[in-house]
């Protein structure tokens, strides 16, 4: 009876190998094949031979400079604003107004539920006001991305404050004569520099990602200027992707090797990405 | 801003805005982000649902919603359906397969970090580039497509697809798979292998494990997944643009359209209506998918 158990768990194992073996080849096949295509393609030569002619024929192309140049700064200012708008927001609402953290989180998630081309159906008049009574530089798609961004990381940050007793920490540090600044910085921040970190890496992901709001509001960042010029070059635009899809996928890797780094529990290593309810924005 | 122990006392007494007793300065402090979220966030949205009951004029009209009725929007709101409702199911299958090739290896082994950073790429990053990615591979000048007609096999034979809806199709594969992988693993990893090992001590085979243990237990969680990664498609816009550009045959592409047409006719009302439209199937589709994660949550 135990050999014929121990025969039948040998053959499920097996099972379980050849399953795995054949979904994992097939994924990779169906993953692996376009990101390489892209790599190919962008180094495709004249005569067969392999060149990187499309790569540093990038800077020839001045529009799509200054879009990389505009992507960049837009991921750096959305970053930056979206942490001073955030952190201190949701400190403070642990601390003092617990009875608001709920309405907190409902708005914080609230983007999920509103498709980005529905919320820059609203934003167009507004944005239409703002170009001609403020600025109309591409900069001001900030304001837009931290309304995109913020279900990501208000789930990181929460994550974040969750593993740390915020109450304790700063009524000892307030009790020690500290200012809310120096709460803030030199103790909430120091304690929850992962949260911080995943939630800016992924904001910078998302930014430099994102096409819907800046085409609609006729902006050219990265990726509108990508679609652009790929009707006219396609080796310089397929080679431009490349590398910004290479970009976000070190960043998101980084996260994933911080977040391994100083904590053991497996799950939390991907907090964003696998954990609660997971939305995704690539469409 | 304030000492720390009497605001703590004013606001458990009670609603100190609305009870009018002590305004309390510890309402101060999110003042900022409410007033962001309120001018970026709820102030547009308003902005599509109230402008929808207005015509151009600035009069109201419910003309807006009448013209839901042209074919146009019809036939893409039928598209858009059953372009997301096939991307759903078939994210949802392969990436199910994909998350439980997963969920039998090694839980701290570098292959499922490796697969689950990546499906975050995936289903994170702009479609433009997965887009390019399918262009520059099964394309008219990919080495796939290459490949295959130097081989005999011309799958662009009656067409090239790759820019119709069936192309569409499978670059939303490229981000529905990861996707559901992401959102179908914790659900797996909250099966015990107790559950099986009891199953066979009853005499159970794998078929009874699946049918009567397993499967009923991940089944609201799948179809949770299904939903989402329909409200996922449903929403998207980047890929479809950046691979379609006449005739915007989904309807994120009509809303684009009305916002701001190139050939002078914009219709900033209709677009409101085809937005509101929008956000009442996905939100439909997204409290469904909460309650069912909400069943879920009873056993996993």
């Amino acid at each position: 009876m135990a050999v014929a158990t121990r025969s039948v768990q040998r053959t499920r194992r097996i099972k379980l190998q050849v399953f795995r073996i054949v979904v994992f080849a097939l994924a990779a096949v169906f993953f692996l094949i376009p990101l390489a295509a892209m790599v190919e393609f962008s180094t495709r030569g004249i005569n067969g031979e392999r060149t990187l002619e499309y790569w540093t024929s990038i800077v020839q192309y001045p529009d799509m400079i200054k879009a990389i140049i505009a992507s960049v700064q837009l991921a750096l200012i959305t970053s930056v604003a979206m942490l001073v708008l955030l952190v201190p927001t949701m400190v403070w609402v642990r601390l003092k107004l617990p009875q608001l953290s709920r309405i907190v989180e409902f708005v914080c998630l609230l983007p999920l539920t509103i498709p980005a081309i529905v919320l820059v159906t609203g934003l167009f008049p507004m944005y239409i006001w703002l170009g001609t009574n403020v600025s109309d530089s591409i900069l001001t798609l900030a304001f837009a991305y931290v309304v995109l961004v913020l279900p990501y990381c208000y789930r990181a940050i929460d994550a974040g404050l969750g593993a740390i007793d915020v109450k304790t920490l700063s009524e000892a540090a307030r009790s020690l004569g500290a200012s809310w600044l120096t709460v803030m910085w030199r103790v909430i921040v120091p304690n929850i520099s992962n949260a911080i970190l995943n939630a800016t890496l992924l904001t910078v992901a998302l930014v430099l990602g994102e096409y819907t709001v800046a085409n609609v509001l006729l902006y050219s960042n990265l990726q509108v200027e990508l679609v652009h010029l790929g009707r006219a070059n396609a080796g310089v635009s397929i080679a431009v992707a490349v590398a910004s899809l290479m970009f976000a996928f070190v960043l998101l890797v980084g996260i994933a090797f911080v977040g391994g780094r100083r904590r053991r529990t497996q799950s939390e290593a991907v907090t964003n990405l696998g954990k609660g309810p997971v939305q995704g924005s690539a469409g | 801003m304030t000492v720390a122990g009497t605001p703590a006392v004013a606001t458990r007494v009670g609603r100190p805005l609305l009870g009018g007793r002590r305004f309390s300065l510890d309402w101060v402090g999110v003042l900022p982000f409410f007033a962001y979220v309120g001018i970026f966030l709820l102030l547009p949205t308003a902005v599509v649902g109230i402008g929808a009951f207005f015509n151009a004029d600035g009069s109201f009209t419910l003309d807006n919603y009448a013209h839901l009725s042209r074919s146009y929007v019809f036939k893409a709101t039928i598209t858009t359906t059953l372009l997301s409702l096939v991307t759903a199911l078939g994210g949802a299958f392969f990436g199910a397969l994909l998350a439980y090739a997963i969920v039998t290896g090694n839980p701290h082994g570098m292959l499922r970090r490796l697969v689950v950073s990546a499906s975050g790429v995936l289903a994170q990053f702009g479609g433009v580039t997965l887009a390019f990615a399918f262009i520059a591979s099964i394309g008219s000048a990919g080495f796939v497509y290459l490949f295959a007609q130097s081989h005999g096999f011309d799958y662009y034979a009656h067409g090239i697809w790759l820019f119709e809806l069936s192309g569409v199709a499978l670059v939303y594969l490229y981000f529905q798979i990861p996707l559901m992988v992401l959102v179908f693993l914790p659900a797996l990893d909250g099966i015990k292998p107790q559950w099986r090992e009891a199953t066979e001590s009853l005499g159970g085979n794998t078929w009874h494990y699946w049918r009567y243990i397993a499967g009923p237990i991940l089944f609201p969680s799948f179809i949770g997944a299904v939903l989402l990664l329909f409200a996922n498609s449903f929403s998207a816009y980047a890929t479809v643009n950046a691979l379609i550009n006449q005739g915007s045959p989904v309807l994120s592409q009509q809303i684009a359209a009305a916002i701001s047409s190139e050939v002078g006719a914009a219709e900033p009302g209709f677009a409101k209506a085809i937005a509101i439209e929008m956000i009442v199937i996905v939100t439909v589709v997204t409290i469904l998918y909460t309650l069912l994660q909400r069943r879920t949550a009873r056993w996993l």
